[in-house]
């Protein structure tokens, strides 16, 4: 229980969500599962307590806390056994604000973060397309600068928080020689002539998270929306991928721990041939195994995200997280689901939910292979 | 009026207790500890009569190991003004008895005049249910313990109290003890802002030397067990078969 990393406003922060997750997420998400989104009220009221600015900025109404914030954030969500509620914030809070708060001007940022912060203006980051996800350079979607500003076409595909966010951050080409400088980002707001969502997206996991292509038609952006300096977008991409790609580990890792309080719970109790499942040495070995490999990763994490607190270069170590605790958690899941014999198998049961929904933490942010192809480059 | 409110640092109650193989007590070690569940309670209710403008400073004190710091910060997220660490103990297995704590607490009392003290009514680690009333005695002030609603009425506060069967209203002269039960209200969240804002509330550490008592154990733990473990039930195919069992085996009925 004790770390050398955590404060005690981060373990207060801890005991608030936690609490939080137990009273007004767990007994209603089943509904928010059914209905494919999390609803708006419940994203204000993490506003009002202030979970949703945990890193910003004491002005917006932040709590200026470090990337530890963030990490116990993502756990406490994890732990809710609801993927798809923990994505709908953290896409929010760790993967789409960031991009108007790392990048946004005063004006952009005074426009937009109080919102942000309160739940009011829910974000969502818009990079991958059809023809193009990780390979951020490959995009199609192009920006023309016409008097005014800029105009957006393009498509982009897997989208979360896609169908009812309020304003987009969007990657598309500007042009340039350089292919690294030829990306901007802008900052795409609902209801903005020539943008509409294309299709509402059903999914195998994340069921309560609202998924959706996005379309852009001629899309006017004036100037005031281009969201930091003109060909500067990979660049905040993939800075910004460090941040959402430690929060996945950290999330990733909350939920194998949880997959397997609940699994310990089921093999303990579960009697078959004269015995629990417990008694079997070949299950409870599996689990012992896996749990020293979650405690291991999940100590990692913490250290990892203590060093990009401090400033340090992690991309290496923040890569090997990301591709260790994508397929480490799909690991724990088939287990789990395994001790849980037919049951498991039920799609309402937590365990098989949980196993649906791990299943995209070594797909989004960044799929293993492209993980481990940044961790080798730095070998 | 100034309100103190004494809270203590309890094994969290979501935690699977677990008693020592040696059975001198529960394991405390690397569990999670939070504020006793009925202490939250007494602070969100001094919160509500600050915010009603019946309380002007709400003070908070824990008497334990150095870490009940992090209760006192809880107390203070939740929007109390300061607080007073009394650090009795080294050891978190070392339970500081409603004596010595009353005791401790008639001193603070002392110095700093409050008009009331709210306490929860029991702690949830011993379940002892004597601090509030030991306090009350040691002051010669008024008590009302167990309360479910309480009203500030001049210099008189009125206290409904939940007892076998229904309700109790009694009146009490201030100052006076208030003990809480768990229908009182429901505690607040601590807001993250209000989380960062505790931690620049003053905090004061002092040990029972201070106040001159002595917290050394009076009473001794012969022994802790487990309940036992229940043992499995059997299935009834009809109400018959039910209200046979119960006639002739169990002979209940």
């Amino acid at each position: 229980m004790t770390s050398p990393f955590f404060t005690g406003e981060h373990a207060m922060l801890r005991d608030q969500l936690r609490r939080f997750v137990a009273e007004e997420v767990v007994p209603h998400a089943e509904a928010w599962e059914a209905e494919g989104s999390v609803p708006r009220d419940v994203l204000r009221r993490m506003g009002e307590l202030g979970f949703l600015g945990i890193r910003y900025g004491e002005q917006w109404g932040g709590a200026d806390m470090d990337t530890l914030g963030s990490v116990v954030l993502a756990e406490e969500l994890g732990r809710s056994t609801f993927g798809g509620f923990a994505i709908t914030v953290l896409v929010h809070t760790d993967m789409a604000s960031v991009h108007v708060a790392n990048a946004g001007t005063p004006e952009q940022r005074a426009r937009w973060m109080p919102g942000i912060v309160a739940g009011e203006t829910v974000t969502a980051v818009a990079v991958t397309e059809p023809g193009a996800g990780s390979d951020v350079k490959g995009i199609a979607t192009r920006a023309e600068q016409i008097p005014g500003g800029w105009r957006l076409s393009g498509s982009k595909l897997f989208i979360t928080n896609g169908v009812h966010a309020d304003l987009v951050c969007v990657a598309a080409k500007t042009g340039g020689e350089r292919p690294s400088r030829a990306v901007t980002m802008f900052a795409v707001e609902r209801d903005t002539p020539g943008f509409r969502v294309g299709r509402v997206l059903d999914k195998q996991g994340w069921r309560c998270s609202d998924t959706a292509e996005l379309v852009f038609e001629e899309c006017f952006v004036p100037h005031e929306n281009v969201l930091g300096p003109e060909g500067g977008g990979f660049g905040a991409i993939m800075r910004n991928f460090q941040n959402e790609r430690l929060v996945i580990a950290a999330m990733a890792m909350a939920e194998a721990e949880t997959a397997l309080e609940i699994t310990l719970e089921h093999v303990k109790t579960r009697r078959a041939f004269g015995g629990t499942l417990w008694d079997r040495e070949a299950v409870r070995q599996k689990l012992a195994a896996l749990w020293g490999r979650v405690a291991a990763a999940k100590a990692m994490v913490h250290q990892v995200a203590w060093r990009d607190g401090r400033g340090e270069d992690c991309v290496r170590e923040v890569s090997a997280l990301k591709a260790l605790c994508g397929e480490l958690v799909n690991e724990v899941m088939y287990a789990c689901v395994q001790c849980h014999g037919g049951s498991g198998f039920m799609a309402d049961v937590a365990i098989n939910r949980m196993a649906r929904d791990a299943r995209v933490h070594a797909i989004g942010g960044g799929a293993t292979e492209v993980m481990l192809e940044e961790v080798a480059k730095r070998l | 009026m100034k309100v103190l409110v004494p809270v203590k640092r309890v094994i969290d109650y979501n935690v699977k207790v677990r008693v020592k193989a040696d059975s001198s007590g529960v394991d405390l070690a690397n569990v999670k500890m939070s504020m006793n569940p009925f202490d939250e309670i007494a602070v969100e209710q001094a919160i509500r009569l600050k915010e009603a403008g019946q309380a002007d400073e709400i003070v908070i004190v824990s008497i334990g190991v150095e870490k009940a710091q992090e209760t006192i910060r809880t107390a203070l997220a939740m929007g109390a003004d300061r607080g007073i660490l009394v650090k009795a103990v080294d050891n978190v297995e070392t339970d500081v008895e409603p004596l010595a704590v009353a005791k401790i607490l008639a001193k603070i009392v002392e110095e700093e005049g409050p008009g009331l003290v709210l306490c929860g009514k029991q702690a949830i680690d011993n379940d002892m249910n004597a601090t509030g009333q030991m306090l009350a005695a040691l002051l010669g002030w008024a008590q009302g313990t167990f309360a479910s609603k309480l009203a500030i009425e001049g210099d008189h506060a009125s206290v409904t109290r939940e007892v076998d069967g229904g309700l109790q209203t009694i009146k009490v002269k201030m100052p006076a003890v208030v003990t809480v039960d768990l229908r009182l209200n429901e505690p607040r969240y601590a807001s993250l802002p209000n989380i960062m804002k505790a931690k620049k509330k003053p905090l004061d550490v002092k040990t029972p030397e201070d106040y001159g008592v002595d917290v050394s154990p009076r009473l001794t733990v012969v022994s802790v067990k487990e309940p036992p473990a229940r043992k499995a039930g059997v299935k009834v195919a009809d109400v018959a078969e039910l209200v046979d069992k119960l006639k002739n085996e169990a002979g209940v009925i």
